[in-house]
């Protein structure tokens, strides 16, 4: 397990190397950042020592260098348009974002799973249709329209909800500012969670119905039937448990993919978290904060990726295996 | 083994679940007490004025100086004061200054107003003027505007010289944009050691997260990006003025958003108005739409050094009038634009009401047969796609006019963040700009956009059409100099008119303005063609 382990995390180190270099080079060709911190009657002339004081008229190995040599002290550089650390920026804006995430996380979980296991065991049932048909529905609408269409409904029509930011907030540990401990903020989570959930809740029914089943065709099923075990039994213990494990590799992956998706659900929703930090930052060129965005996701990525493999080695020791050779 | 791996993993799970669920139960009831609690605490204050405004940015800074953009203006003139500022039809009217006299060519003496206050508690006087002036000229941003002045001098507390090295016509258009900082609290060192008059664009410094200014609304928090919040300055010196106790500034970038929050009643007050919603606004109940014709021209420059064909008059004429302006303001603007032919719009001295857009295709044919190109030819154009409203779909459409009198143009649009390198290095025979005048007068236009391009003096800096014409330089300099306003707008309007005969370049139209708001306030009253809301004068009733 601990050779695996470090087999993993090195794996990780690589990964990063290789996302830090691709972050830095689109930086590089990018655009100038200075454009969009002077007004238009500033000169070429002037244009130039700006660049030149923020040290980015250096060539590319020169600004790679310094700043794998800044990234190592925990220093990922500065944003031009915060005038802050981008790091402090980041971690100011996580938050926003992480609850976002889990709070949709946490839809899908409590609303795919029995979905999932009603329309695998009732395959043919109207409700089982209607799901199935429902999902179609939401993994090809995107991300936007779901997003404009419920601030639509539920706030200009119906004035139930309201339609940006995030509301009051609470500060905790003195620096995580959660919106999920007042009804104000809760009430603003709502919408926006409903519509980063939309596309991966489709995906998670159907996986989970298919893995479903599957499992329920294999032969230890039908011998739990043939010994007469409960109907809910089989289901839930026999049956949903071995479907798990594909559902939780799953899970891990898009777990990611869901903090990059959070990009769009927080341009609609003026959700101040780092997906719409970042699209401001390539809007205004911003180039520092727009790398240490993409590192910082990395490393969430490569995290996330690998905790999932640990546990996965864990819950299946063949991975295991495998890794020791 | 296997079996009882899955059974711990599904008593975890199980777990996980019951805690969460506990979690959140706690969590909805924490919520409710402190909601209760909130109600306990504060029986019935009188009700605060607030208003709850989005914009589709926020200030970069409290320092007004640090950069010269739309959004540091409207914020500068929430926060700060000027010396005198323009009113709906951009005459001056007296803000700190109450009355100003031309002393000679070179001196304007400015007459300050008595016992304003400073946030700080200061008393303003000449010196912060002097201090101001000197700032301005030490900003990045702002020296180029600030070069013809040699400096303000104090003459006594409350009187002040404006001077100049060459007799200039714009100082009063300058003077609205000296908005006095207190000299007391901008001097000496912070607490980490920094002179605290630094003007810095991308690092922490004094002046960019603490203010002091005379205006009618103080900064009480600012998280960048997400929410400002002002309240009105309770010593300002002007009290019969607006009622908006409190200011609550969140900028929706998102232009459906924005919408929705007024219409949801979420804000109050939202500028800009995207064009689509125009029409939805105005006939919603309770919500009140204010549109101007704005002054920023959008325009196509011709570059004559690269294409051959571009360097034919006969062919730029033609190409003007193969361009319809106003069907492009109706079919893709919705209306909201107004159609141009030529850079200053109307309120600026240069503009000359004779020089129409002059949509012609059965001319534009004609011409095009008697130049020396009469059976067309190719052309590369490039656009921003994100930067002026509409800016791509403007550009197709130039692209397919040019196509009816056989001009094959090839179109490349790009992102604003890699448009201007590409606009500057001149890549393309047609580029598309935008142009603000940041002097609020025809003179800068001509300055940036059409007079020769010169490296050392920076004149025609913008010109990527390489147009030059001798006498619109020569007419461009005369006004820089020219006191007589009547002499200046004769100068700047013959100009004008020499380069729409030569179709030096293709002015499409003026962005329109657009301000929405909840019907209950005097919107149309404190708006303006330079964008610049007076917050401060708003009544909310």
């Amino acid at each position: 397990m601990f050779a695996f382990t470090v087999k993993r995390i090195l794996q990780a180190v690589v990964v990063m190397l290789i996302i830090s270099f691709i972050g830095f080079a689109i930086k590089h060709n990018f655009g100038d950042p200075v454009r969009d911190l002077v007004g238009q009657r500033v000169t070429a002339t002037e244009r130039a020592e700006i660049r030149d004081r923020l040290g980015l008229n250096d060539p590319f190995p020169v600004q790679y260098a310094r700043f794998l040599r800044d990234a190592l002290r925990g220093d990922l550089g500065q944003s031009y348009f915060f005038k802050k650390p981008a790091t402090e920026v980041i971690i100011k804006k996580a938050p926003a974002t992480l609850e976002l995430v889990f709070c949709a996380a946490f839809i899908i979980v409590v609303l795919s799973i029995p979905l999932g296991i009603y329309s695998a065991i009732r395959p043919k049932s109207l409700f089982s249709r209607f799901v199935m048909g429902g999902s179609i529905v939401g993994v090809s609408m995107p991300v936007f329209l779901t997003a404009i269409l419920l601030i639509y409904i539920f706030s200009v029509e119906l004035h139930w909800l309201p339609s940006y930011g995030r509301g009051e907030t609470v500060l905790l540990f003195g620096w995580w500012d959660s919106g999920l401990f007042t009804v104000d903020g809760l009430l603003h989570l709502v919408m926006p969670s409903i519509a980063l959930s939309s596309i991966m809740l489709p995906l998670f029914i159907r996986l989970i119905r298919s893995e479903m089943m599957e499992v329920l065709e294999t032969e230890y099923v039908k011998f739990a039937w043939a010994k007469g075990i409960k109907p809910w039994r089989v289901w839930l213990v026999h049956a949903f448990k071995n479907t798990l494990l594909p559902v939780i590799t799953v899970g891990g992956v898009q777990l990611g993919i869901m903090v990059a998706f959070t990009i769009l659900t927080e341009t609609v929703f003026q959700w101040q978290g780092m997906g719409s930090m970042f699209i401001e930052s390539v809007e205004r060129s911003d180039t520092s904060l727009m790398v240490a965005y993409l590192v910082f996701v990395g490393i969430v990525f490569v995290l996330v990726n690998t905790f999932v493999d640990i546990i996965y080695g864990l819950v299946n020791p063949t991975v295991r295996v495998a890794g020791r050779q | 083994m296997k079996v009882s791996t899955f059974k711990a993993a599904g008593k975890f799970s199980l777990l996980v679940l019951s805690l969460l669920v506990a979690a959140l139960m706690l969590v909805g009831c924490g919520g409710e007490e402190k909601k209760e609690a909130a109600e306990k605490a504060a029986p019935a204050a009188p009700e605060k004025i607030t208003l709850k405004l989005a914009m589709d940015a926020d200030p970069v800074s409290l320092d007004p100086h640090v950069q010269l953009s739309g959004g540091m203006l409207q914020f500068s003139h929430l926060v700060f004061d000027p010396l005198i500022r323009y009113d709906k039809d951009m005459n001056f009217v007296p803000r700190l200054a109450e009355s100003w006299e031309r002393i000679d060519d070179l001196t304007m003496r400015m007459h300050l107003r008595k016992g304003v206050k400073f946030h700080s508690g200061n008393e303003f006087t000449a010196k912060d003027v002097v201090f101001t002036v000197d700032r301005l000229k030490k900003s990045e941003d702002y020296k180029g505007l600030f070069e013809p002045f040699t400096g303000a001098v104090a003459v006594d507390d409350y009187t002040v010289d404006l001077v100049t090295k060459k007799p200039y016509g714009l100082v009063l258009n300058m003077a609205t944009y000296i908005f006095p900082l207190d000299s007391k609290f901008y001097s000496g060192t912070d607490d980490k050691g920094k002179a605290k008059d630094a003007i810095v664009k991308t690092d922490y410094s004094f002046a960019n997260v603490n203010e002091s200014g005379t205006g009618p609304f103080t900064v009480i928090s600012r998280e960048q990006g997400v929410k400002t919040v002002f309240a009105r300055f309770k010593d300002y010196w002007n009290k019969d003025t607006g009622n908006v106790e409190e200011i609550v500034l969140s900028p929706i970038k998102n232009d459906a958003t924005r919408t929705a929050a007024l219409m949801s009643g979420d804000v109050d007050f939202v500028m800009p108005v995207p064009p689509q919603d125009l029409e939805r606004l105005k006939t919603t109940d309770g919500l009140h739409l204010v549109t101007m014709s704005g002054s920023r021209i959008i325009s196509m420059q011709l570059n004559q050094k690269r294409n051959p064909a571009l360097a034919d008059p006969k062919v730029r004429l033609a190409m003007a009038y193969a361009y319809d302006n106003q069907g492009v303001v109706e079919k893709i603007m919705n209306g909201f634009a107004t159609a141009a032919g030529q850079m200053s719009p109307k309120g600026y001295v240069g503009h000359l009401e004779s020089l129409t857009p002059r949509f012609d295709l059965e001319k534009a044919k004609a011409l095009m047969a008697e130049s020396n190109f009469p059976n067309g030819f190719e052309a590369t154009m490039i656009s921003p796609n994100n930067r002026y409203v509409n800016d791509e779909k403007i550009a197709e459409a130039f692209a397919s006019m040019m196509s009816k009198i056989g001009i094959k143009v090839s179109l490349k649009t790009m992102p604003k963040a890699q448009y201007w390198d590409q606009f500057d290095a001149q890549v393309a025979d047609i580029q598309l700009i935008g142009w603000h005048s940041d002097t609020e007068d025809s003179g800068n236009f001509f300055e940036f956009l059409s007079m020769c391009r010169n490296t050392e003096t920076g004149y025609g800096q913008y010109n990527s059409g390489n147009y030059c014409n001798a006498k619109v330089d020569e007419l461009t300099l005369a006004a820089q100099t020219e006191t007589d306003p009547a002499k200046r707008a004769a100068d700047l309007q013959e100009a004008e008119k020499i380069q729409y005969d030569e179709a030096g370049f293709i002015p499409l139209h003026w962005q329109n303005l657009s301000w929405a708001s909840k019907a209950n306030m005097n919107t149309e009253d404190i708006v303006n063609v330079m964008n610049f809301p007076y917050f401060g004068d708003l009544v909310i009733n």
